[in-house]
């Protein structure tokens, strides 16, 4: 199967052949992609050089003159390395940008923690206006890109990852879709979590929520869910353990309620090797899963 | 250079008592008039922009990056008729639009809110490259910076991108007022050209010698003009 960066470039060009107000800015990370499309658009098709802050504050410049500008590279130097630039320059200057990045919490292991961006969405949660998306197939990141060009002047996010689902479901860019129904709890299963959250829950008696778009947080959805499954919940996150769990607090803030917010935890592992060691290390694979989800809702009584 | 000048009544001779009226004091030191004389030099002879074409794309852009030390900027927009004059007097106060750096959503004709040093010239990289992605060819970007904001390493990113990508619609004017703790004599210039940028030095006081450099032909590449003034320590 191709990866949900295999999608990027030839969408993005599709979108700038489509929408004169569609402009690129890479920092040398995918611009190979675009060469064609920098063929028929040099001039929206922009190369700034290994230079990230240079990335979001020319982003910010070609926002100002009415362009949409869709900025790209990997998660930590798109979000974490030029933080300011997109508090100040995207946010602060009050115009909008669509970040894609890649390589998400750690899609390249053996490049270790340098190129490992868990706290990419608990940064931005710091900020206000944000939309994230979080795909968990190629079909899926195609759709929810062109969520985002579309989406007029917003800030949103796209975080693009080698770790995939094996099937795409139909995702709207605004709500968590109900993918399984039960009665002693509920599972948000975020993105490339979907497939393992389900493999755990398999004989639960619980609901599964699947979110692909994050930000703003659907909190009428998770609100419905615990109508007929309760009000035990437990988030299965891509990125930094907890990072939704204040906003599933909120959600459930007049009721009384549990959460337990999985995903991938703070300790730097300075482990190399395979996607799927790190996923069992931080213990989101779907037998430790099963282990951590059933032990907080009492696994006796969800079983089916 | 075409010219455009708006007359609302007031001239330089002004400045001072407008900037009283934020300050309290017609007496103003080096450090808050350090801006004075490029920014209304630009205003008054250079930038192609009004308050009535706050909006036009065919504008030309002036983006305050150093945003400590407003008042020279205010005194020189409120001239001009961007900011109501009686706007002034509340200066840094809760309710006005007008704080201790700049906000754009706030002040009509700022064209960036800044404060933290090092963002107006990567934006008005982004904006030159905006521009002419869109064909507009004929609107220049302005961005003021001053001498110890080059420490902070964006705008290297910006400079070095600059000369190369040819983006000559981008000017940069530096204000050096020898506030960088640790520079060299022609530093500032040199590293601009460096990176082949085509770069003046001039007195910052001297009107003509500024508009002179403001105005110079520089084909194919973009322009630095640095405005050497007292030193802030002085």
């Amino acid at each position: 199967m191709d990866t949900m960066r295999d999608r990027f470039a030839p969408v993005v060009s599709r979108l700038l052949d489509e929408d004169p107000r569609v402009a690129v800015v890479l920092a040398e990370i995918g611009v190979a992609g675009f060469e064609d499309a920098r063929h028929r658009h040099p001039d929206r098709v922009i190369n700034v050089g290994i230079r990230e802050q240079l990335l979001v504050g020319a982003g910010a410049g070609l926002a100002l003159t009415g362009l949409r500008p869709v900025v790209h590279t990997f998660a930590s130097f798109l979000v974490e390395r030029p933080f300011e630039q997109v508090k100040l320059d995207l946010g602060h200057q009050d115009v909008g940008a669509v970040l894609v990045s890649a390589s998400a919490s750690f899609d390249w292991p053996s490049g270790g923690y340098t190129h490992m961006s868990p706290g990419d969405i608990a940064l931005l949660d710091t900020l206000d206006g944000w939309t994230v998306h979080v795909p968990g197939h190629p079909d899926e990141a195609e759709t929810l890109l062109r969520h985002a060009v579309a989406a007029g002047d917003d800030k949103v996010y796209v975080r693009l990852s080698v770790q995939s689902n094996a099937e795409a479901l139909a995702v709207d860019g605004t709500r968590f879709r109900t993918v399984r129904e039960g009665r002693a709890g509920v599972v948000v299963a975020v993105g490339p979590m979907l497939d393992a959250a389900l493999a755990a829950t398999e004989g639960l008696d619980v609901t599964v929520l699947y979110g692909t778009t994050v930000r703003p947080f659907d909190s009428a959805t998770l609100r419905r869910a615990t109508e007929t499954a309760g009000t035990d919940v437990v988030l299965v996150e891509p990125y930094l353990a907890g990072t939704s769990t204040a906003a599933a607090n909120d959600a459930l803030a007049d009721l009384p309620h549990r959460v337990l917010g999985l995903g991938v935890g703070r300790r730097e592992l300075r482990r190399y090797g395979q996607i799927e060691e790190h996923v069992a290390a931080h213990g989101l694979d779907a037998g430790s899963l099963r282990e951590r989800i059933g032990g907080f809702l009492g696994a006796d009584r969800v079983s089916a | 250079m075409t010219k455009t000048t708006t007359n609302r009544g007031y001239g330089y001779a002004d400045l001072p008592g407008l900037m009283g009226l934020m300050s309290g004091d017609e007496k103003h030191g080096p450090a808050a008039t350090s801006t004075l004389d490029a920014l209304w030099v630009l205003y008054d002879r250079v930038l192609r922009v009004t308050p009535e074409r706050a909006d036009d794309p065919e504008r030309d852009r002036f983006l305050l990056s150093k945003g400590h030390g407003p008042m020279a900027y205010y005194a020189v927009l409120a001239a001009k008729g961007f900011v109501p004059v009686d706007w002034l007097p509340g200066f840094g106060s809760y309710d006005s639009p007008l704080g201790h750096h700049p906000d754009r959503v706030l002040v009509p004709g700022a064209e960036i809110g800044s404060g933290s040093l090092g963002h107006g010239l990567p934006i008005a990289v982004g904006t030159a490259l905006g521009l002419r992605a869109q064909g507009l060819h004929d609107p220049r970007v302005w961005v003021l910076v001053g001498d110890a904001e080059l420490d902070e390493g964006s705008n290297h990113e910006a400079i070095a991108y600059a000369g190369p990508a040819g983006l000559d619609q981008l000017h940069t004017v530096v204000i050096d007022n020898s506030s960088a703790s640790y520079a060299l004599p022609g530093g500032i210039a040199a590293r601009f050209e460096a990176a082949g940028w085509s770069a003046e030095t001039v007195d910052g006081r001297d009107h003509d010698a500024l508009y002179a450099a403001f105005a110079a032909p520089h084909p194919g590449r973009p322009r630095v003009v640095v405005a050497q003034v007292e030193p802030k320590t002085a």
